[in-house]
């Protein structure tokens, strides 16, 4: 994103988060799948498909918008 | 689970666990790296106050809608989606699309191609020192007083999420924002807006995503909607503002076209300082065009995690929710309906999420604010009235102070903005005393070459009048509503629109007939600031898909397809 400034792409820290707390998510999800919380619909496993949307999409961000040494 | 901060306060929604606390704490630490790793690369007055006019279309688009993402968005419309139901969104719609795309690509040319670093500059550069100077003073006062509100609505979010203080929360949460704003200037701005975009949208999509499948899809919404308030219609946007009676604002439709749609909208969108530097950040022409055009498309959808949920809180809620000034013990106001909502549905891990969402739009608004004042404290008042010909350094210098003294002040107007009733009736009141004036002031500076600097600022003082003592008028005598908001029935936002209305046509015909009374400028000085004067480059040999005007046309498209839809 930068041209004068080599600095690493926003993109890249957006994928970082994403990833680390779609795995925290995804994590607490699967650890509470036979207890769940008592919310409504709680039954339906919300933080592991959401948690895992989020690994998911921020392990893609992360690997497009990494940053590369120029040779 | 952790009960850490259980002894703060007695009550409070919900309980934090590990796993939440370790979400919110990390989000801290991130925005704090992120602040210190752009501190190098903010060393020169573009820098620090431009971010180096070196963001690209997306950047400048997702930064420019999310500094609008504050807490006025997911507290204060949330509950505003309850008191007043779907006719909320109107300020989503009709109160944005038009104006962002108007921004785009009618008004964007002009304040790129004039290299003004604001909008205080570029009135400066229009109509002179007196104009830009009033603009500049109004602006730093609203701006302030609006980051005061951002720090207390998350104060107050977190006093009955988390059952935090509520002072610990304004002192925590503000100095953070002012250690990343101070240190890397609008680079750490809009990267931390980036974001938080992101985390608004995965923290809060759930809620609406599972309150329709407990409702029972759209219609089963409706039907639960009617059957808990069977006298209100809470879930039509245009069919109920014939007459003021007939929905729960009190409004006609003539205050969301023209009070909203034409005024108020377009002076916030293509005039507030915060939303424009994001553009005027942009790397070039096209992408500084494109930014508000992208931004379109997602505002547009941001309905779905703000005014949904209150929608959703009509239907579900077994408690009726009440105005801030009715609240009794044991009972939550309209503005709690978001995280009662965050509450209902979300357990450990996606409260941590749903919670730092909050905080992070809160902090974007925040963010926003602070740099916006600093900006214009540094450029727009401190460099042509008190110190003119410092070096670059001293004014990046002045902009980081500037950043930590706004702050504080900013803390003081949190405590101001305790007593109000509605977060979303003074935030309103605000934008209409500067903004819709200053709409005009602005447009007709860019389309008219015959307007002069006496008249462009007579015009705004004027105007900003206007809305002054339309405002207390209304305040003090309410058969006063009668006149200025048409209907004695008008309540607080519905005032507001035809407040900004009348300050805006006063701004307009005193502009108007002070400069066909007095001497333009020469055409030389007005090169790139006005219609007819400014050279606009041409898009000839562009794809069409890579047109601004193509995308807009997208979007408006998509915006008249939804006022259908919800009729």
């Amino acid at each position: 994103m930068s041209e004068r400034h080599h600095i690493i792409p926003v993109w890249f820290f957006v994928g970082l988060l994403l990833l680390i707390y779609g795995a925290l998510i995804l994590a607490s999800g699967i650890a509470e799948w036979q207890n769940p919380p008592p919310t409504v619909l709680a039954n339906l496993h919300a933080p592991v498909w959401w948690g895992g949307l989020m690994v998911v999409l921020g392990g893609a961000y992360i690997n497009v918008f990494r940053p590369r040494r120029s040779s | 689970m952790n009960y850490v901060l259980a002894a703060l306060v007695p009550e409070r929604l919900v309980h934090l666990s590990s796993v939440d606390l370790a979400i919110i704490a990390i989000y801290f630490l991130a925005v704090l790296c992120i602040g210190f790793y752009l501190k190098r690369f903010a060393q020169s007055g573009e820098d620090f106050f431009l971010a180096g006019r070196e963001m690209t279309a997306w950047v400048a688009g997702l930064s420019f809608l999310s500094a609008n993402l504050g807490s006025l968005e997911l507290l204060g419309w949330a509950g505003s989606s309850y008191q007043y139901g779907i006719l909320a969104a109107h300020w989503y719609w009709i109160g944005a699309i038009p104006a962002m795309l108007f921004l785009g690509i009618v008004m964007m040319p002009f304040y790129y191609i004039s290299k003004t670093h604001s909008v205080p500059g570029y009135l400066q550069l229009r109509y002179g020192k007196a104009a830009s100077g009033l603009s500049a003073v109004s602006f730093g006062f609203m701006t302030i007083l609006m980051s005061g509100v951002n720090m207390f609505a998350m104060a107050k979010v977190m006093q009955v999420v988390l059952g935090w203080n509520i002072h610990f929360s304004i002192w925590v949460s503000s100095l953070t924002v002012g250690i990343y704003v101070a240190s890397g200037g609008l680079f750490s701005a809009i990267f931390n807006e980036v974001l938080q975009f992101f985390l608004i949208w995965f923290g809060a999509l759930l809620i609406p995503i599972l309150g329709l499948i407990e409702a029972g899809g759209w219609n089963g919404l409706v039907a639960r909607i009617q059957h808990n308030f069977p006298d209100q219609n809470f879930t039509h946007a245009w069919s109920t503002l014939g007459h003021y009676q007939d929905n729960p604002m009190g409004m006609h439709w003539t205050g969301i076209v023209f009070g909203l749609g034409a005024v108020i909208s377009m002076g916030y969108w293509t005039t507030d300082f915060l939303v424009v530097q994001r553009v005027l950040a942009a790397k070039d022409l096209r992408s500084a065009k494109l930014a508000p055009i992208i931004g379109s498309f997602f505002k547009m959808a941001v309905p779905l995690i703000v005014i949904l949920p209150g929608l959703i809180g009509l239907a579900v809620l077994p408690e009726k929710l009440v105005p801030e000034s009715a609240l009794q013990p044991g009972q939550h106001s309209y503005n709690d309906v978001l995280p009662l909502m965050l509450a209902r549905y979300c357990g450990p891990g996606l409260m941590g999420l749903g919670v730092t969402a909050l905080v992070a739009g809160f902090m974007a608004g925040m963010a926003g604010n602070v740099s916006a004042f600093a900006t214009v404290w540094t450029y727009d008042i401190y460099r042509p009235f008190i110190r003119k010909a410092a070096p670059d350094a001293h004014y990046v210098s002045m902009g980081r102070w500037c950043t930590i003294i706004g702050l504080f002040i900013s803390i003081g107007t949190a405590y101001l903005a305790m007593g109000f009733a509605s977060i979303m009736d003074y935030v309103q009141a605000l934008f209409s005393f500067f903004i819709a004036p200053l709409f005009g002031t602005v447009l007709i500076g860019m389309m008219w070459k015959r307007a002069t600097p006496l008249g462009g600022f007579l015009g705004l003082l004027a105007g900003t009048l206007t809305a002054i003592g339309i405002f207390v008028s209304m305040k003090v005598d309410h058969d006063m509503v009668a006149i200025f908001a048409l209907s004695p029935l008008a309540k607080g936002l519905a005032q507001d629109m035809y407040q900004a209305l009348w300050s805006c046509m006063v701004c307009v015909i005193v502009t108007v007939g002070v400069s066909l009374a007095t001497t333009p400028k020469p055409a030389a000085e007005l090169t790139g600031l006005v219609y007819g004067f400014t050279p606009i480059p041409k898009e000839e040999n562009v794809p069409l898909l890579h047109k601004p005007i193509f995308w807009a046309g997208v979007a408006l498209t998509l915006f008249v397809i939804l006022q259908v839809v919800f009729w």
